[in-house]
């Protein structure tokens, strides 16, 4: 390659790295425009203070002392945020874990009971977020129908602030067939010779269960609880929808804050301020799960390393 | 060994009970699940097609009577919401920016899965790492670039955006999929004289068919059903998407006067396209969040 290179004009050798970069450009341009410059200026917004109508003014870091210091609504956001995160994910991955468990039994019809578990997951958006409105209506809602039926009086869900959150956690609930279509290839994944190895050795179900199917299948439930946190830490739509962050403050999700922040009030330095500390926060949670992940997740392809 | 499986006649006959009982236990968490899983949709139905006064009934009457498809006309032609514009400018949107989305994103994913050129791994690495950055911290810089390049309140900032590189999941989608074809076909093309582009638009991407499908499936997803950028970037309600269109029907949150009626029977409009989508292509949407889980 190189003695015949050496005969031909630089143009040669170039070429291919510069088709490369060309075909590449969209993306380093986006990069640069809509990511790098951006992040760079966010930094900078943050530091100021910027009412858009005027140049931003230095404060230094007036913002975020405001933030850790002054604005209540700033841990309340974080806390609601925070429960809905920590409450919510697990209810996720035990009900798409167990979903998927049941999915990857031989029954009949298998490709009809999936597509009904995964069909709620696949819309999204304000629709949505109407629909769970309606069902949570507290006198003519489906929810309250519903538990009628089991005797019990439903509480008044989106109006009282003890319910409004949970009952967005409910409704999440409802998309849970995303992680279960992910589980489901997990499971699939599973060698079929362990579990007879494991038979062999007199393992029962709970055994197999416990020895065989969560160790194999623990990658993808590290996948599922950091992509279910890092999607619930920025949860917006059915908070602005469904209740705009009320009664009293008790959906007032961390986003939403910082839309009022930056549209309602156009506080576009203390905006960018919340969003650093959001991503910080977000960063923080991740690195925590993936070090503890070496406790409880394995790796088939390490023992050969070993 | 079969030692450990020492089982008799009477055993194995109440192991088939027992199977028995399991498999009915099995269908039966099924069916009340699939019941919990669908009855929201049927409710919305229910709901879509009702008279007014029938909507605020408990205990709610499942079947319409009458059955009001007229809710949908209702619905559509208030004189304060017009959804034909909304329509046509959510079509306009999503048709653009997940045609951008695909080019740049195929080409990029190219570009990193058959061409070799310095950088490429670091630069692949970068892409990697945005996908952990939030939205977030770049909305605010990015809306006063949109202001300065007097974009707010046009279909701009939620189309031209995407025909730079098409975000990272979707280069990463191409790239993975790009890597198993066959690096037989670049040679054949090389010794016919095949240039770069040329491989990428007649070699390549007619090979990507798969990952195409799911990219355009998830791509469609995220702008048809996107809430926060149009409500961030457009003000005149001739400009508003069917999700803001939503929001207008809905009265900005009056609650004792919404008319479910019709709101169920927009709401129902502005997911149809998804729902047929799905069981249309349901293939492709397993693909994506399989590729997506398993892979990533």
């Amino acid at each position: 390659m190189k003695m015949q290179g050496y005969y031909r004009p630089l143009w040669t050798h170039v070429r291919p790295h510069i088709a490369g970069w060309l075909c590449a450009s969209p993306w380093i341009f986006g990069f640069l425009i809509f990511t790098l410059g951006p992040m760079i200026w966010s930094i900078y917004y943050s530091l100021t203070e910027y009412p858009l109508i005027r140049e931003p003014i230095w404060v230094g870091l007036e913002n975020y002392r405001v933030m850790f210091l002054e604005d209540k609504f700033f841990y309340n956001s974080l806390r609601v945020t925070t429960i809905y995160a920590v409450v919510g994910v697990p209810l996720h991955l035990v009900f798409g874990f167990l979903l998927a468990l049941l999915l990857n039994q031989k029954i009949r019809f298998i490709a009809f009971w999936r597509t009904i578990y995964f069909l709620p997951s696949v819309v999204s958006g304000v629709a949505v977020a109407l629909l769970w409105q309606w069902i949570f209506n507290s006198d003519f809602g489906l929810a309250n129908w519903l538990l009628g039926l089991l005797k019990i009086d439903g509480p008044s869900w989106l109006l009282s602030p003890v319910w409004a959150l949970p009952a967005l956690i409910i409704m999440s609930l409802w998309s849970v067939g995303g992680s279960m279509i992910i589980f489901i290839a997990g499971l699939q994944g599973v060698p079929q010779t362990l579990y007879e190895a494991a038979d062999m050795d007199g393992a029962n179900a709970v055994r197999r269960f416990w020895h065989v199917t969560v160790p194999m299948v623990s990658p993808v439930i590290l996948f599922n609880l950091i992509i279910g946190l890092v999607a619930s830490l920025q949860t917006f739509t059915q908070a602005f929808i469904m209740t705009a962050g009320g009664p009293r403050q008790a959906t007032h999700f961390f986003m939403l804050h910082l839309y009022n922040n930056a549209f309602q009030w156009l506080k576009m330095g203390y905006a960018s301020a919340l969003a650093w500390v959001l991503f910080v926060y977000i960063l923080i949670v991740t690195v925590f799960v993936i070090r503890s992940s070496s406790m409880w997740v394995f790796y088939a392809g390490e023992i050969k390393g070993r | 060994m079969g030692t450990q499986t020492k089982r008799g006649r009477g055993h194995s006959q109440r192991t088939h009970l027992n199977q028995f009982a399991l498999q009915i236990a099995l269908y039966g968490v099924m069916s009340l699940g699939a019941f919990l899983f669908l009855v929201p949709f049927v409710w919305m139905v229910s709901t879509a097609l009702k008279e007014a006064g029938d909507v605020m009934k408990f205990p709610p009457e499942w079947i319409p009577q009458p059955v009001l498809w007229g809710n949908f006309k209702e619905a559509f032609t208030q004189d304060y919401a017009p959804f034909d514009i909304f329509f046509k400018n959510t079509l306009i949107i999503t048709i653009t920016a997940v045609f951008g989305q695909l080019l740049s994103a195929s080409l990029v994913g190219f570009s990193f899965a058959r061409l070799h050129w310095w950088g490429r791994d670091y630069l692949f690495l970068i892409v990697l790492g945005t996908m952990m950055l939030p939205y977030q911290v770049t909305l605010v810089p990015i809306f006063v670039l949109m202001k300065n390049l007097g974009w707010i309140d046009t279909l701009l900032p939620l189309i031209i955006p995407f025909f730079l590189g098409g975000g990272a999941f979707y280069i990463f989608l191409f790239r993975q999929f790009m890597m198993t074809i066959p690096w037989e076909l670049d040679d054949a093309a090389k010794i016919d004289g095949c240039g770069t582009l040329r491989l990428y638009s007649r070699i390549i991407l007619p090979l990507t068919g798969p990952a195409l499908a799911t990219a355009a499936i998830f791509s469609f997803l995220a702008h048809w059903n996107d809430f926060i950028g149009p409500l961030i970037y457009l003000n005149s309600v001739s400009n508003y998407t069917l999700s803001l269109g939503l929001r207008i029907l809905q009265g900005y949150g009056g609650y004792a006067i919404q008319r479910w009626n019709l709101l169920m029977a927009a709401s129902l409009f502005v997911m149809l396209p998804v729902l047929l989508l799905f069981f249309f292509s349901q293939k492709y949407f397993i693909q994506g969040i399989v590729t997506y889980g398993v892979k990533g």
